[in-house]
């Protein structure tokens, strides 16, 4: 099984972004459980949202505790919540920010993860050119797709389609897709350094 | 056809597929999607013939299904915590009438204090009111559920409640095969009332009736119920020949074949408790899981035949009465009577406290090396608890519990789950 947990705030997409992803999963052929923290929605309050993917029925109900992956759409929270609680030492670390992990305060931290499960992607910026708006969690889970791949780009695109229609449904897959493209991308040229 | 889709829809899509007549709808966490899904579809065209009808209350939701039954039409509305609680004379009206209502109850805890999150409070509040009350463990058999529903509701002339919890089944995306109308139609006949308000045919429903008949009214009642549990399996089992899946019935049981301990519980919990039960297993102890689907009508021969062999029970809740402890545990202990086998209580999950794999694990560990009291709290917090009780001690004016322990507590915004 392969748990994701996304921090984000209010009016971010936080909720729809997992439930996204566990469109994306299914389309993939895999069980996926996605639901959110249960709290009162408010704009710009902490809101945490889950999603568990796994070849087999998923039957476990608890919150998220001991993730594979963790999804921050809103840096600033690394002040204010414990968003890597639990984060498993081999796991994955998706931030939406224009920084880098040391501009953000937490390169000591990262240290111990591995280099390759780490990644930045300024979704918001894409959100906002792609579909003029700058709701990061569509850029995320193609900039997911691409981290992970537990899930594909054309997974992401259908379940995209899901969810929204018209010029929204096509600026989001327009944003999946850049974010896609840039993660690919950076890995093959770090690749070729290596 | 297998999606991927919230819990909500799911159910709004099972009961447009059972062909409402009339659909009486009043918004309240967490059940407004479902009621939401089905006013999209009316207005759509999708599902037609049928009224909604956006009411002014929840008492007003339900006895415009009243009206509505008692007319003839196929009549479902749906609701949650307080609104069930508001609804309650009609509650006992439509199960009093006769009539086959099916709603849907998204469990939810009752305040005060105020909370939208998942218990199983509100629907036990209304056990005793004469509906039948099935609970689901997984979205797709809350999909299956209330297409069974209307059936068993029309056999028997009785309303039933079809139980989901509240977020953590409503508001969850998961896997769930969607049956054709096709399908449906051919399982679910139009509906055939066996009483009705028809100008051509005139009667009257709702009579008043004095101490010379009402025991037997109220008895013909339990007497329903009782045919119920024939029933309910029956329907269960020509739902499965006919959509190919298990699903409903009365209980369902998970490795309690040889189970020395056997954990009973209602509901989405059962999950967890399986993938629990899994672990221990891999550990060598003999565990099992019996979930009941029909709480009411209670099936005491069911349970009490599936835990003839079991060293002890343990019935993990979502509810408690409040001065005594729990409510499911007593009906469990009345199907185990005469038997040595003690029937431990353990209250979890209140107000949505979240009810882990780590927890039930050590609770069971704890159940079987007789550690646990007959009534046990999970992850109850003692300091919190000693806090407030100490304060009551020192000061007159202690004021009030709950805010008294958000203070306590401190920033609650930084916790991650």
């Amino acid at each position: 099984m392969f748990q994701v947990r996304i921090h984000g705030r209010g009016g971010q997409g936080v909720v729809t972004g997992a439930e996204m992803m566990s469109i994306a999963a299914f389309q993939g052929g895999r069980h996926a459980q996605a639901f959110p923290s249960f709290g009162s929605e408010r704009t710009g309050a902490p809101v945490v949202a889950f999603c568990r993917m796994d070849d087999h029925e998923i039957r476990l109900r608890e919150p998220i505790m001991e993730p594979d992956a963790i999804i921050i759409q809103d840096p600033t929270l690394l002040h204010q919540v414990d968003v890597f609680s639990g984060l498993k030492k081999d796991g994955y670390i998706l931030i939406n920010t224009t920084r880098t992990f040391e501009e953000l305060g937490i390169g000591e931290f990262v240290k111990g993860f591995q280099p390759n499960h780490l990644l930045t992607v300024s979704a918001s910026e894409l959100a906002q050119k792609h579909v003029g708006r700058a709701v990061p969690n569509v850029p995320l889970l193609g900039a997911f797709a691409a981290l992970c791949k537990l899930i594909s780009l054309e997974a992401v695109q259908s379940a995209i389609d899901e969810k929204f229609k018209g010029a929204v449904a096509q600026g989001n897959k327009a944003a999946a897709a850049e974010a896609y493209n840039t993660v690919m991308n950076q890995a093959a040229k770090e690749t070729q350094h290596a | 056809m297998l999606e991927q889709c919230e819990g909500s829809h799911a159910v709004a899509k099972a009961v447009a597929l059972s062909r409402p007549e009339v659909i009486c709808a009043y918004p309240i966490s967490p059940q407004t999607h479902i009621v939401e899904g089905l006013g999209e579809m009316v207005k759509s065209g999708d599902l037609t013939p049928c009224e909604f009808i956006n009411v002014e209350s929840e008492f007003a939701a339900l006895s415009v299904a009243i009206g509505a039954s008692a007319a003839g039409a196929r009549s479902y509305t749906a609701t949650a915590s307080q609104g069930l609680l508001f609804m309650a004379e009609a509650v006992y009206n439509a199960s009093g009438l006769g009539l086959p209502i099916v709603m849907t109850v998204a469990n939810r805890a009752i305040g005060a204090p105020i909370n939208i999150w998942n218990d199983h409070t509100d629907s036990m509040s209304m056990r005793d009111a004469g509906w039948l009350q099935i609970f689901a463990e997984t979205n797709q058999e809350a999909l299956d559920l209330h297409i069974q529903a209307f059936k068993i509701a029309e056999e028997l002339s009785l309303p039933v409640m079809v139980c989901m919890d509240g977020f953590i089944l409503t508001h969850a995306y998961e896997r769930v095969d969607m049956p054709s109308q096709e399908q449906v139609d051919k399982f679910l006949p139009p509906y055939e009332p066996r009483q009705v308000l028809d100008p051509n045919d005139p009667v009257t429903i709702g009579a008043m009736v004095g101490p010379e008949a009402f025991t037997e009214v109220r008895y013909l009642a339990h007497a329903k119920q009782m045919q119920a549990l024939d029933l309910i399996p029956q329907i269960a089992a020509e739902f499965k020949k006919e959509f190919g899946r298990d699903s409903g019935g009365l209980i369902k049981t998970y490795k309690t074949e040889d189970a020395e301990t056997i954990v009973i519980a209602l509901g989405s919990v059962l999950g967890t408790i399986k993938d629990t039960v899994d672990d221990l297993r891999a550990e060598g102890v003999k565990v099992g899981v019996l979930g009941i689907t029909s709480y009411r009508p209670f099936p005491i021969s069911a349970i009490r035949d599936a835990t003839a062999n079991a060293k002890r029970i343990v019935v993990i809740e979502k509810c408690f009465a409040v001065g005594i402890g729990g409510i499911v545990s007593r009906d469990v202990r009345s199907a185990v009577r005469n038997r040595p086998q003690p029937v431990l209580t353990v209250v979890a999950g209140l107000g949505g406290r979240a009810i882990t794999k780590t927890s039930v694990h050590k609770l069971l560990l704890d159940a079987i090396a007789d550690k646990l009291e007959l009534l046990t709290f999970l992850d109850l917090d003692w300091d919190v608890v000693n806090r407030v009780l100490d304060r009551e001690k020192s000061q007159r004016r202690s004021g009030p519990i709950a805010e008294g322990i958000l203070r306590d507590m401190g920033n609650l915004a930084t916790q991650v789950v």
